[in-house]
């Protein structure tokens, strides 16, 4: 429609120039020559002039609404591609692209993509203008036509010399315009450590670097067009003049008459800014090139972890079971080594470790954010894709005896809940944040509200959700930032128990709870737990959370050191002891403190230094012999 | 144009006109001014060329074709090579325009993108939380890009085309005065209407802005909750979202295309009907003697250089509500005041030494929102060791926020050594007190390299010592390339602990007076949040510490622990003392914390 609009756009536009010739010609010529008018012809020639301009009216529309609808319609298509794309990557991807940058795929490169569709039926239109042009001026004079010919490949060549130049320019521009969306994206992300650490102004110098870069590259492409705009813009009055000195010449052979001179001069006028539409295009097909690329390759990023189509049979709690699972970053160092555990069915196990051992991974991949890694080619992700379940190079997780890598996507999510460390809050309602949309367990329907308050009290936020003024339907705001830290994981927990998991993975998820609190909700979830079934898998440091679990997986530097119930390990891996008993030890230490109050600072500080190092020493043998044996043991 | 998306506490400014938009803003961007004058000269030399070939036809027809005896070739020769020296130098002016054009709105344009950058960070914490941060990036990216794309796209246009509207006037008026009077009475109409079209393709292309930032928005939270997206398995959901937004962009986009094209195509109804007029106008005249043939058809070219300017000109004009649509939106921002502002050089500094510090019947609630602290009234003495505690939404944090002017009290007064906290200048309060906040935020870089964020100047060697005193360096050897190690987006390729192990050293490096810690270790291991306690302790004596904690093992270890209850401080003393009434609300939540850790 859009490049039909703007033929007839174009032959009307010639119309225009030859109706205006003859009107010239058989109206006014005579009438000046006569000093005296036909009013018909006259009016009739008005008249015509003045239809085709309603009629180019037409032709604008439909060009202008057809060409503007279709880039619209382009750029929403490839938005919801390159942002499905995003939701369908694994997070491993994720964690190689800012979001900033990703940003800036979504928006400014599809944006670039599609730029050009907007001038591009004008631009065909225009070419089918120069054509019926050029076979116009045949009809006219040859020599005309020769002129027309020699104008109009010039033009053509002009505009292919300068999108050639201009494609690096615009590549380094959308890739800094990327750039800088990153920076400032992050830097409004860590908003609070720039204030708290007074580097507003450093942050300022580093966003002010980028887009200076940015600047330079937006002025090398600015020349660029500023050398070929201007020549683009002169070469059609160039033929203009061609025109005249020829048509001149060839009325005084007699080859034509002034009729024709006017027109075809006329005609080269009202082309020249048609002409241009085509020169639009090439200048900006650079930039669109470098656009597509850029989303091209989201689109056509690998990686993404293929989902099977097996459900976990049954109803009730299921097993969880990771057998000589090995997994490493990237092509990073492997952070988990042989890590083989069972979570029986309806039991709870906690995951104990110090700091980056590897207990958050472990918690990851049993809820299939991540598949294990092939430890032959030592590649990243993906590796589970497809047939998975042999257990060859980077080990097998297994959720209810079914390889994970086998399982649907909506089963997957059906059966494992998990409950991140940081607890991501979604710009929606309260409601809408803990159901998620979700059917309810079952399958029956979707999550009632009675669903979401019985788990609002568990997780024990439901008092504070019914202060809200409107209760369930009250926004958060981005990522919940109206809520405390405390609020926000008890919410986030309560969406995880709403979905009725069979497979609960705690990920320290309650780290910003207070004691009393989280002792309460301990409590309720072990109730719920054994209510509903699920199996639990918990990240824990406090004594309680770990008094709750049947067993302990006790993990050191990425391999289970050991694995048991939690006496059991206190009493025999002086790792774990340590750990679990730190804050008691403390207070021992504060309380000998206390009792030599006297005693020089100096001698204290002597004393703690040995502990660690004697806790070191400790730990280290702990990994050296402890592990097999130990297993055997908890067998 | 609504401003749904100012804060709830900012004074709601009303609609403002386009030319009062691009007035604030060039009075922002002073150097959009630089050397205006000559690039304008430069715009109106480079289109002589184009009035130039009219002439030089007028001139053919008249006196070569239609000369005494015969065509005269020799003459249209000299008139065209006349004509193309004229191109050749205008067109060499018109690369000069837009030399100059580009260097300077890009150049205006990069500082105004920093300067709103500056002006987001200065914004107080509350500011910044009511915009969602991925309309913040679409402030200094998208909006500025849409002032960039009209000022030079556009810009250039509407100067070449203003100057070319001129010269065929006033060149118009030369050859006729009274068919000047036509073309221009045949442009009234569609002119008017084109005013009229104005003030709605405005409120339009706000539309379309605002829908950009929602874009910004809503795939920001889709890529950052991706891992939680994918694990609850609501990608349709998120998706439907995604689709909703983008199709409202869409919506908006196509809404303001439809509006814009109608008050384009009056323009060319006017185009026809000028040209229609000339010709019976010029007819009438040229019976009456008063008008030569040759004329009249150079009149016939001048009017298609002058429709054509015009038409594109108002193409401009609807392009630019998108622009100024952007630029008002990048001026709002400006215009924000920070409620929490530096007092920069009417502020005093903070006296070096450890601090003391006193809250003064201080208040807090947020901007509508219930209070959340109700007249807290303490002073805390230099060199002490103070920890907070209580129950989630208690106003800990609340707490912390006041004391390092995150946020400024509703009612009362935060001092520190005596010195009213609003008095103080950034630099100085920055330099003295520093907070670690829950979140570990880790910027995208090494671990020296956000370790080093306070004090760029850092050695490597002093930054390993750091980790050093704070019993970190095994942690620190462990790490696959130590210092140099990449902690990811966010510092996603850590675990949390050491994120917050990586922020502690951050703070501890930069040597604070006053060292406020928020929850700072709550996602370490017991063994190493205790360590980290001796450690902290030994090296943050002789500074005045305050821990916002809920692991009650902080709280034992300090000097002295506030309590702090529904907003209201309820106890205070040292723990040993406070555990002593075994009613109080400490001694139930030490009660409970025994039963969590035994």
């Amino acid at each position: 429609m859009a490049t039909a609009g703007s033929i007839v756009f174009g032959l009307l536009t010639i119309g225009t120039a030859y109706v205006t010739g003859a009107v010239v010609g058989k109206v006014v010529e005579p009438a000046f020559a006569d000093h005296r008018y036909k009013l018909g012809a006259l009016l009739l020639g008005a008249g015509v002039i003045l239809g085709l301009s309603a009629l180019k009216v037409l032709g604008i529309f439909g060009r202008r609404l057809g060409s503007g609808f279709m880039q619209f319609k382009l750029q929403a298509i490839y938005r919801q591609r390159v942002t499905r794309r995003y939701m369908e990557l694994p997070p491993s991807w994720h964690a190689q692209h800012s979001t900033g940058s990703l940003l800036s795929n979504a928006n400014s490169d599809v944006e670039a993509t599609w730029w050009p569709i907007a001038p591009l039926p004008f631009a065909i239109g225009s070419i089918v203008m120069m054509v019926v042009a050029v076979g116009v001026l045949f009809t006219t004079d040859w020599v005309l036509a020769l002129v027309g010919l020699g104008v109009f490949p010039c033009l053509f060549a002009l505009n292919v010399v300068y999108s050639r130049r201009m494609a690096p320019r615009q590549a380094k521009a959308q890739a800094l315009r990327a750039a800088v969306s990153t920076i400032a994206h992050e830097s409004f992300d860590g908003a609070l450590v720039v204030k708290t650490m007074g580097r507003e102004q450093a942050e300022t110098d580093r966003f002010a670097a980028k887009t200076g870069e940015l600047r330079d590259a937006l002025i090398r492409v600015g020349r660029l067009r500023g050398i070929f705009d201007p020549s683009l813009d002169s070469l059609p009055s160039l033929g203009t003049l061609a025109v005249l000195v020829a048509g001149a010449w060839r009325l005084q052979a007699g080859a034509i008459g002034l009729e024709e001179l006017v027109s075809v001069t006329l005609l080269f006028t009202v082309m020249a800014f048609p002409v241009r539409a085509i020169g639009w295009v090439l200048g900006e097909l650079p930039r669109s090139v470098a656009g597509w690329d850029r989303v091209q390759r989201v689109l056509t990023a690998t990686g993404e972890m293929a989902y099977g189509t097996r459900d976990v049979p049954g109803t009730g709690p299921v097993d969880l079971e990771f057998d000589g699972v090995e997994f490493a970053y990237g092509e990073g160092e492997p952070v988990l080594r042989d890590v083989t555990f069972t979570v029986p069915a309806g039991k709870t196990v906690a995951l104990v470790g110090p700091t980056g051992s590897g207990k958050s991974t472990i918690a990851t991949l049993a809820a299939r954010l991540l598949d294990p890694t092939c430890a032959e080619n030592g590649s990243g992700t993906g590796s589970g894709t497809g047939t998975g379940g042999s257990g060859s190079g980077g080990g097998t997780v297994r959720i209810g005896g079914v390889p994970a890598t086998e399982l649907s996507a909506a089963d997957l999510a059906r059966t494992v809940a998990l409950v991140p460390q940081l607890s991501f809050a979604f710009d929606d309602s309260v409601r809408a944040n803990v159901t998620l949309d979700r059917s309810a367990a079952g399958g029956s329907g979707a999550i009632s509200d009675e669903d979401v308050w019985a788990a609002l009290g568990t997780a024990q936020v439901r008092p504070f959700v019914e202060r809200l003024p409107q209760q369930l339907d009250t926004e958060l705001g981005e990522r919940g930032t109206t809520l405390s830290g405390g609020q926000r994981q008890r919410l986030v927990l309560a969406r995880a128990l709403a979905g009725g998991p069979r497979l609960l993975i705690l990920d320290d998820a309650t780290s910003a709870v207070d004691p009393r609190v989280e002792a309460a909700i301990l409590r309720s979830l072990r109730d719920t737990a054994s209510g509903k079934g699920a199996t639990i898998l918990v990240v824990a440091y406090r004594r309680a959370t770990i008094a709750l679990a049947d067993e302990v997986v006790y993990l050191e530097r990425g391999r289970v050191v050991a694995h048991g119930p939690h006496q059991h390990l206190l009493d025999t891996i002086p790792g774990y002891a340590n750990l679990v008993t730190a804050y008691e030890k403390a207070e021992a230490e504060r309380e000998r403190e206390h009792d030599y109050e006297t005693d020089t600072a100096l001698e204290d500080t002597a004393l703690e230094d040995t502990a660690v190092e004697d806790t070191a020493v400790e730990t280290d043998t702990a990994v050296a012999d402890g592990p097999d044996e130990l297993l055997e043991v908890s067998r | 144009m609504s401003t749904a998306d100012s804060t709830a506490g900012a004074v709601t400014t009303a609609p403002q006109g386009t030319w009062q938009t691009l007035r604030r803003g060039l009075a922002l961007s002073p150097e959009l001014r630089t050397g205006l004058l000559g690039t304008l000269v430069l715009a109106i030399l480079s289109m002589v060329g184009r009035v130039a070939v009219p002439i030089a036809i007028q001139q053919g027809i008249d006196d070569g074709i239609q000369a005494e005896g015969g065509p005269d070739l020799r003459r249209i020769a000299l008139g065209a090579t006349i004509t193309v020296a004229i191109l050749v130098v205008t067109t060499a002016c018109g690369y000069l325009m837009m030399r100059r054009l580009f260097t300077v709105t890009e150049t205006a344009l990069a500082t105004l993108r920093v300067r709103t950058f500056r002006h987001i960070h200065d914004l107080s914490m509350l500011h910044q939380q009511t915009q969602r941060r991925g309309v913040l990036v679409s402030r200094v990216t998208s909006d500025v890009d849409s002032i960039t794309q009209f000022l030079q796209w556009g810009g250039v246009i509407l100067l070449v085309n203003s100057g070319q509207i001129l010269v065929t006037t006033a060149v118009m008026a030369y050859y006729s005065w009274k068919l000047t009077l036509v073309v221009l009475l045949a442009f009234v109409p569609s002119a008017v209407l084109i005013k009229k079209f104005q003030p709605m393709l405005s409120v339009l292309y706000g539309e379309v802005r605002k829908r950009v930032g929602f874009l910004y928005g809503a795939v920001s939270e889709a890529v950052v909750g991706s891992a939680v997206i994918r694990a609850y398995g609501v990608g349709e959901r998120t998706q439907a979202k995604l689709d909703d937004t983008i199709g409202s962009y869409q919506k908006a986009q196509r809404r303001a295309l439809r509006m814009s094209v109608t008050s384009f195509s009056t323009g060319e109804l006017a185009a026809g009907l000028a040209l229609s007029a000339v010709i019976v106008v010029g007819v009438l005249l040229g019976v009456d003697r008063q008008l030569e043939l040759g004329e009249l058809i150079a009149f016939l070219f001048l009017v298609t250089l002058f429709i054509q300017p015009v038409q594109i000109a108002t193409e401009v004009l609807n392009e630019a509500q998108n622009a100024v649509s952007g630029w008002r939106r990048v001026l709002d921002v400006l215009d924000e005041q920070p409620d929490v502002a530096d007092p920069a050089h009417e502020g005093v500094d903070l006296p070096g030494g450890a601090l003391d510090l006193t809250f003064e019947h201080v208040s807090f609630n947020y901007p509508g929102g219930p209070r959340v602290l109700h007249d807290v009234h303490l002073e805390i003495p230099a060199k002490t060791k103070v920890a907070v505690v209580g129950e989630t939404g208690s106003g800990k944090t609340t707490f912390a926020k006041l004391l390092t002017r995150l946020m400024d009290p509703s009612e009362g007064r935060v001092l520190l050594s005596g010195v009213d906290l609003a008095t103080v200048r950034f630099e100085s309060l920055r330099s003295h007190v520093v907070m670690v906040p829950q979140d570990g935020f880790l910027f995208d870089d090494t671990i020296a390299a956000n370790v080093r964020f306070a004090r760029p100047l850092l050695t490597d060697d002093e930054l390993q010592q750091a980790f050093t005193d704070l019993g970190l360096a095994d942690w620190l050897a462990g790490m696959p390339a130590g210092l140099h190690t990449p902690v990811g987006e966010r510092g996603e390729a850590l675990s949390v602990g050491e994120r917050q192990l990586v922020a502690l050293a951050r703070a501890y490096v930069a040597d604070p007076d006053l060292l406020v810690l928020d929850e700072a270790t709550s996602a370490v291991d017991p063994a190493t949040e205790v360590r980290l306690q001796h450690t902290l302790d030994a090296v943050t004596r002789g500074r005045t510490t305050v821990a916002i904690a809920h692991r009650l093992s902080t709280a034992q270890a300090a000097d002295e622990v506030i309590v702090v209850d529904k907003g209201v401080v309820v106890q205070r003393g040292p723990h040993d003392e406070l555990v002593r009434d075994p009613d109080s609300i400490y001694a139930r939540l030490y009660a409970s914390w025994l039963e969590q850790t035994r």
